[in-house]
């Protein structure tokens, strides 16, 4: 049967007749609705995805979300977004939101053993309280921990770091960014002794040249790669230069693409260093006023188990993050013998292409902007990657200013907002400051009203060891939140997943959907994402975005800020701090933590009448005073004065997000410089006031090999990574129809030599194996990455093919960040 | 062109939500045990995904009838409904291009690429296609004939005002 153009029409008509006969339409011309029925009301919010931070404006119609669309006025994205970002519409409707409690019972008690059954918000808190209790009584402190997220609002992370840092007094809390960003933090503070970059993403419109050092940013910060691409195809001269373990999408864009082998691209960064010396392309005056030269310890170990011959063998693991300061002179010495030669000895990279990279650097007149992610940062000499690029940039004074700067993207939407900036890992607090520091942590607790001594003084357990010490039966009292580790930790079937399900341990899983993280826990938590409550991101350029909340989350489902602060009622202070800390504040004494924490005359000092009239507050409503409010103005106090700024919590509601410092209301594009950075006095020029004497740290680190390579049993290098259509773990993306089509399933990109060798074809099943663990997975020889022979690249997103069973658990030893990128594998196929 | 009014006019009149239930895969049905819970859908509490030597999910057949497709938003770009593999997009050329652009639909008969695509960061429009555009698959997808993991609740527009029915994403 053929229908013509005509009998569609006449077909639609009366469809449209049927349809208007059972409602009564507002306004209406013909079948085109007008006036107020058509209208939707759009509010703003940052992307719930990726670091780049876009803003998006989100439709809404009679309390669901009904469309989203990019952000014109906003300055990161202008208008655009890429695939996930245009289907943000869909992620919150996924048919199995969770909306009750789940605690694994038989017979009507808890069972480890047993099945997942619906309980009250009451019983998950008094379960949940028991068994902190228990914890805390029987082994202290350091038995309890928390596992949180780069995709945490500002809010959560400080709740909870409040929550656990003092009202718990345990340091075991770390963000999901300890696998992201940690190396990038840790090459900040020692590089410049502030974390987070010096310039904005609006070097991308002055830079004469990009260099991504290990970041696919084609696909992982596509609106980025927007600009840059912009930039590219209409400034004269422009080049890119891509360096990756393998050829992706950014390679479309590349003059000059550059294919290393795993871990050499320190000897690369070595090698530029040398150029630039040797070709008397030093920018000596630069350097002689604003840098010191350090060497910094070699053989420092791959962050395995202490018992691992790897780490027994390692002459400096325990002295990892010592340096000794040394002479220019010497410096140029150590980097010598990172030639041409070497560095194409070692990375397999055409000298020419080496030769054109270096002097982009090189060349004075070039403004580079320098890019990286996961590349650098999933990497066991992770910090020292990101010290070495900044030795590039401080050689030749090409930095904190328009279009010239190294810039650490990051991963996840608050990374830099939550995780770093709030300082939700084991051993921070917030702006910069540090757990072990004693006038931190006084400074800690005079602004949060505590008596001296309550927050502990030894780092907490890092996300790896978290997983080592829950294994280990230490850990034992466990929340996560906001991120789905069963999925996304290194070597999970042997380090995860067993300490999940060790009969002493307790765990505690939020989420808004079962994910295999969730299935694994022994209480599930229904959690309000994204619009569904009021939040706070901070992305890559230090740019801080609030939303407010736009819908309602589905009944039963709480958002973690809310778990948080309302099981925190669950203790009164008598239960969890010893009688001497407590004597010192007596008037604290038969509070709760919540009290404690969150009824303190500061969190709790904005009125609901504060609350912004035209949106919901859930939280707010339901503990009486405006929550968020009172935690971002409390948390604000560490920052402003300090170099880290926030605006007035009013202010962020207006605009599309502003880089701090904030100062007089002007936000920083550019810090360290004079003109641009408030903090930076007339006449100084340039100021890298995070270290006491202004200046910044040139590093002397050597080339050292990965934790494990490819050998005779296992000959293959295994990469991981994302892919466009889908975020992390895919617990979003995946139950968005569109994007699930798009890219079902993780595949292994292979060479197709290597798969001719291996006698599987394309769309072939095999398995791939590690000393850890193995996946099957199809091989794809013809998609958009093409790894050389011996590497595959298998993304992370698919639960079906939990690849991180294969991974090495080796991280860097200084940052505890894991080496996603690198381990060895072989590859067998499955008989069909 | 028929062929494609055919389908149109299907998919209008057809009950949608048929998609919804056929053939999940996802973690909540991996062991297809029975739910516990009193609403929403059920959670397994059985064997682990992790300890399962899971077989990899059949190849899925790429979608190219050439039909275009319902957006569930007026910004959402349209999905691209024909092969793309081997596409050549990079500095040399954009393949797209050589259909999509303004100069070239007449020949071609595809839709030409949306005015906006003309913009600059400014919202300058240019005479052509800004280079901030450039790389189409940053936001256009093809589509396979994958099952959805789950259902999706969301509802368009027309949907929520109650004018039509519930509808899933891809159709």
């Amino acid at each position: 049967m053929l229908l013509s153009r005509r009998d569609y029409l006449k077909a639609q008509a009366a469809a449209a007749a049927a349809a208007a006969a059972g409602v009564s339409l507002p306004a209406s011309a013909g079948n085109l609705l007008t006036g107020e029925g058509a209208k939707l009301t759009w509010s703003k919010a940052p992307c719930r995805f990726c670091g780049t931070g876009c803003s998006v404006m989100v439709g809404v119609k009679d309390g669901n979300v009904v469309a989203t669309h990019g952000d014109v006025k906003s300055e990161v994205n202008r208008g655009l977004n890429c695939v996930k970002g245009y289907f943000l519409s869909k992620i919150m409707y996924g048919e199995d939101r969770l909306t009750t409690p789940l605690l694994r019972m038989t017979n009507g008690k808890y069972d480890k053993e047993g099945e997942f059954t619906p309980i009250t918000w009451d019983h998950a808190f008094d379960i949940m309280a028991e068994k902190w209790k228990e914890a805390l009584k029987k082994k202290g402190p350091t038995s309890v921990g928390m596992f949180g997220s780069g995709q945490w609002t500002i809010y959560e992370g400080y709740a909870a770091s409040k929550f656990m840092k003092a009202g718990l007094r345990s340091n075991n809390l770390d963000p999901n960014a300890r696998h992201c960003m940690a190396s990038a933090v840790m090459g900040f503070m020692r590089t410049f002794g502030m974390d987070e970059p010096m310039g904005c993403y609006d070097d991308m419109e002055n830079a004469d040249a990009f260099v991504l050092w290990g970041s696919n940013m084609a696909e992982m910060h596509p609106i980025l790669w927007t600009r840059i691409t912009d930039r590219r195809l209409s400034h004269p001269g422009c080049k890119v230069a891509v360096l990756s373990t393998f050829e992706h999408r950014s390679f479309d864009l590349a003059d000059i693409g550059m294919v290393f082998t795993p871990g050499s691209d320190l000897a690369i960064l070595n090698y530029i260093a040398n150029h630039i010396i040797q070709t008397g392309k030093v920018d000596k005056d630069f350097v002689a006023k604003h840098c010191n030269f350090k060497r910094g310890r070699d053989d420092i170990g791959y962050g395995l188990r202490p018992e691992h011959p790897l780490e027994k063998k390692a002459k400096n693991a325990d002295k990892a993050t010592e340096s000794d300061p040394i002479s220019f002179e010497e410096f140029a010495a150590f980097v010598a013998p990172y030639t041409l030669d070497k560095a194409h000895e070692l990375s397999g990279v055409p000298k020419n292409r080496l030769e054109a990279l270096a002097a982009l650097y090189a060349d004075p007149t070039v403004k580079v902007m320098s890019l990286w992610t996961m590349g650098f940062n999933q990497h066991v000499r992770g910090v020292w990657a990101n010290n070495l690029v900044y030795n590039i940039h401080l050689l030749t004074g090409k930095i904190a200013q328009p279009g010239n700067g190294p810039f650490s993207l990051t991963g996840q939407p608050s990374a830099c907002g939550t995780a770093r900036e709030v300082g939700t890992f084991s051993h921070r607090l917030p702006a910069d400051m540090v757990v072990t520091n004693p006038e931190h942590r006084r400074h800690a607790e005079e602004i949060w009203k505590l008596p001296g001594g309550t927050i502990p003084e030894k780092p907490g357990y890092h996300a790896v060891l978290q997983d080592r010490m829950l294994k280990d039966g230490k850990l034992n009292a466990y929340w996560v939140q906001c991120n789905n580790n069963m999925q996304t930790a290194p070597n999970t079937a042997k380090e995860t997943f067993p300490g999940y399900r060790n009969p002493e341990n307790f765990i505690v899983v939020s989420d808004p959907y079962p994910t295999v993280t969730a299935l694994a826990a022994d209480l599930i938590l229904p959690t309000a994402m994204w619009v569904e409550k009021e939040g706070g991101y901070g992305n890559a350029e230090r740019r801080t975005q609030l939303w407010r909340q736009l819908v309602n989350a589905p009944d039963g489902a709480r958002s973690d800020l809310w778990q948080i602060v309302e099981f925190s009622k669950r203790f009164t202070v008598e239960e969890v701090w010893p009688e001497e800390l407590l004597a010192k504040k007596p008037e604290l004494r038969g509070k709760t933590l919540f009290d404690v924490l969150y009824r303190n005359g500061q969190v709790d000092r904005f009125p609901l009448s504060d609350c912004a009239p035209e949106y919901e507050n859930f939280e707010a409503k339901q503990f009486g005073f405006y929550l968020q409010k009172g935690l971002f103005e409390e948390y604000a106090a560490f920052g402003r004065g300090h170099g880290h700024d926030l605006a007035d919590f009013e202010q962020y509601h207006v605009e599309r997000g502003l880089r701090w410092p904030v100062v007089n209301g002007q936000e920083t594009k550019w810090r360290y410089r004079e003109g641009y950075d408030p903090y930076v006095k007339p006449g100084e020029g340039v100021r890298f006031y995070g270290n006491k004497d202004g200046k910044a740290n040139v590093f002397a680190l050597p080339y050292e090999p990965p934790a494990e390579s490819p050998d005779a049993d296992y000959p293959f290098w295994l990469s991981t990574g994302r892919v466009i259509e889908h975020w992390h773990s895919g617990s979003m993306t995946l139950r968005v129809p569109e994007l699930r089509k798009a890219f079902p399933n993780a595949v292994a990109f292979m060479h197709p030599d290597d798969a001719k060798q291996l006698n599987v074809r394309r769309g072939q099943e095999v398995r791939v194996t590690s000393r850890r663990g193995e996946v099957r997975v199809r091989v794809e020889t013809r998609g958009r990455n093409k790894p050389p022979r011996g590497l595959i690249f298998v993304p992370f997103f698919d639960h079906t093919v939990l690849i991180n069973k294969v991974t090495l658990d080796a991280t860097d030893p200084i940052s505890k960040q894991t080496d996603y990128k690198k381990c060895a594998v072989k590859i067998t196929p499955v008989s069909a | 062109m028929t062929s494609r009014i055919l389908i149109a006019a299907l998919v209008l009149t057809a009950a949608i939500p048929a998609l919804l239930m056929g053939g999940v895969s996802g973690v909540v049905a991996a062991d297809g045990k029975p739910g516990q819970a009193l609403s929403g859908p059920a959670v397994s509490s059985g064997p682990h995904p992790i300890t399962l030597d899971r077989p990899a999910e059949a190849t899925n057949r790429e979608i190219v009838d050439d039909v275009k497709r319902v957006r569930n938003y007026a910004d959402q770009p349209p999905l691209i409904p024909h092969a793309v593999r081997d596409y050549q997009i990079d500095l040399n050329v954009n393949k797209c291009l050589t259909c999509h652009d303004r100069r070239n639909v007449e020949g071609s008969q595809a839709p030409m690429v949306s005015v906006t695509h003309f913009q600059d960061r400014d919202g300058q429009t240019l005479g052509t296609v800004s280079p901030r555009r450039y790389f189409c698959t940053q936001c256009h997808v093809p589509q396979t004939d994958a099952k959805p993991i789950v259902g999706n609740r969301f509802r368009d527009f027309d949907a929520v005002l109650g004018a039509a029915p519930a509808k899933e994403g891809a159709k």
